[in-house]
């Protein structure tokens, strides 16, 4: 039995567990170094993921049907499908086939197919929103097709799902806590890591849940912020 | 190659629908213990003054907020605190029924709030209590406006369930990678748990949209 608690020390108890937060703010860098490189993964996977996911969602309102289906098809196996499975195929399975990736490639690729599936589910709504007036405009002052793309539909199309790509993102930062599973240091694995070395087990997952949290809330709040500044550009500039 | 992959896929047949049958199980009762606690909070959230509010509040932002991994590592390692000798199984389904409960909280409270307000109105009108109104005239319409939302719960928390693995639950995943240690086909088996996850989930995605379907009023 633990000897008794000093006078004052009692409200670090509760039903017989005593908190020690030390031990977890002292490994406090190692854990926000995580959640830097999770940010950073997710960014990454962000960028691409955007483009793969453009790319799909023209493909999902192709008016040719066989390229509709492709596209269909690959957006409907990604979302039904667990993201742990697409990265042990890409870190453990490939290698099979004599590809062999690096954790971070492995975990990043895995996530930029992830969320492209989710992106183009996205940009598919928006691209349905967009007023088909807009396109029959371009025609009319002789633009082709790739320019009334260029140059009328993306920017509506990216005004129209920013909040919804925000969201995205944030998501996608979630997710990279199964980069744990390869090892990759982000923040779950130092949390884990954490609890096996000290066994403040309720602190670390405490902390790290809150740095999850307080993290996933800034981002959101940042994006609406710039969502806020954008409109007010948007608005001044408008005729 | 190919014969060989025959021959393991049919040695191996047994058990991983056994081990499919797991993760539909630990799935479900994530998704019952969420729903049995997620609707009570959710009504309470509805209807409560602030200060218990801005509380629950807090507990649904704090779980949707912290990635399902994390919630199943930290019941992995606080579960046994309260109770030792608690199985992986258990703590699994502990954290992918916070998970859910945190999801149909929202939903629930969603979908309450979604139902017209008149409807309310005209249930006070006519003198009904609370639960009344609650029980005979929010239930049923709120039902219609969340349940898609409620089956796409089903589909992540059975996504979820593949995490398990990290805690030595028994589930698909877990079963995959202990085949695979034995007869190295990585490629094969996890495309073989690949198509099985797929086949769950897009059937329930299926059984979603019939839902819909069904239940949205003709307009």
């Amino acid at each position: 039995m633990p000897p008794e608690a000093e006078v004052g020390d009692h409200w670090n108890r509760i039903m017989g567990y005593t908190f020690n937060f030390t031990p977890v703010w002292q490994s406090l860098p190692d854990l926000l170094r995580g959640l830097g490189l999770g940010l950073g993964l997710a960014l990454a996977s962000l960028a691409v993921g955007m483009a793969l996911g453009l790319a799909v969602a023209f493909g999902m309102v192709s008016r040719q049907g066989g390229l509709r289906r492709l596209a269909s098809g690959y957006v409907t196996f990604l979302r039904n499908i667990p993201l742990l499975l697409l990265i042990y195929f890409a870190f453990l399975g490939l290698p099979q086939l004599g590809i062999r990736l690096d954790k971070y490639t492995a975990f990043a690729g895995s996530l930029t197919l992830y969320g492209a599936a989710y992106m183009a589910e996205i940009f598919r709504g928006g691209l349905q929103a967009v007023p088909h007036g807009v396109v029959e405009a371009g025609r009319a002052i002789g633009l082709r097709p790739l320019q009334i793309k260029l140059y009328l539909i993306l920017p509506i199309l990216f005004r129209t799902t920013r909040p919804a790509l925000g969201n995205a993102y944030i998501s996608l930062f979630k997710d990279t806590s199964l980069a744990a599973a390869i090892a990759v240091p982000e923040l779950t694995f130092q949390a884990r890591k954490l609890n096996l070395e000290t066994f403040r087990i309720v602190e670390t997952w405490l902390v790290t849940s809150l740095l999850y949290v307080l993290t996933a809330v800034a981002i959101a709040n940042l994006l609406r912020y710039l969502d806020w500044r954008a409109n007010r550009r948007e608005g001044r500039t408008a005729p | 190659m190919s014969a060989g992959f025959a021959t393991e896929l049919a040695v191996n047949a047994p058990r991983l629908a056994m081990a499919l049958s797991q993760t539909v199980m630990l799935s479900l009762a994530g998704a019952a213990l969420g729903t049995l606690l997620g609707v009570p909070l959710g009504v309470v959230m509805f209807r409560s003054r602030l200060p218990l509010r801005l509380l629950l509040a807090l507990y649904v932002d704090l779980v949707r907020g912290t990635p399902v991994l994390v919630l199943i590592l930290a019941s992995y390692y606080i579960v046994p605190l309260i109770g030792p000798n608690l199985s992986a199984s258990l703590a699994g389904v502990i954290a992918l029924g916070l998970f859910c409960s945190a999801q149909v909280a929202e939903i629930t409270r969603g979908s309450l709030l979604a139902v017209d307000r008149g409807q309310t109105e005209a249930a006070l009108s006519i003198g009904l209590r609370f639960h009344q109104i609650l029980l005979y005239v929010l239930a049923p319409q709120a039902l219609r406006i969340g349940l898609p939302a409620w089956v796409n719960t089903l589909i992540e928390t059975v996504k979820g369930s593949s995490l398990l693995l990290v805690i030595g639950a028994t589930e698909l995943m877990l079963a995959t990678q202990q085949i695979i240690a034995r007869n190295h086909m990585s490629i094969q088996f996890f495309a073989v748990a690949g198509l099985l996850y797929f086949a769950v989930d897009y059937a329930l995605e299926r059984l979603g949209r019939r839902i819909e379907k069904r239940l949205t009023f003709e307009r």
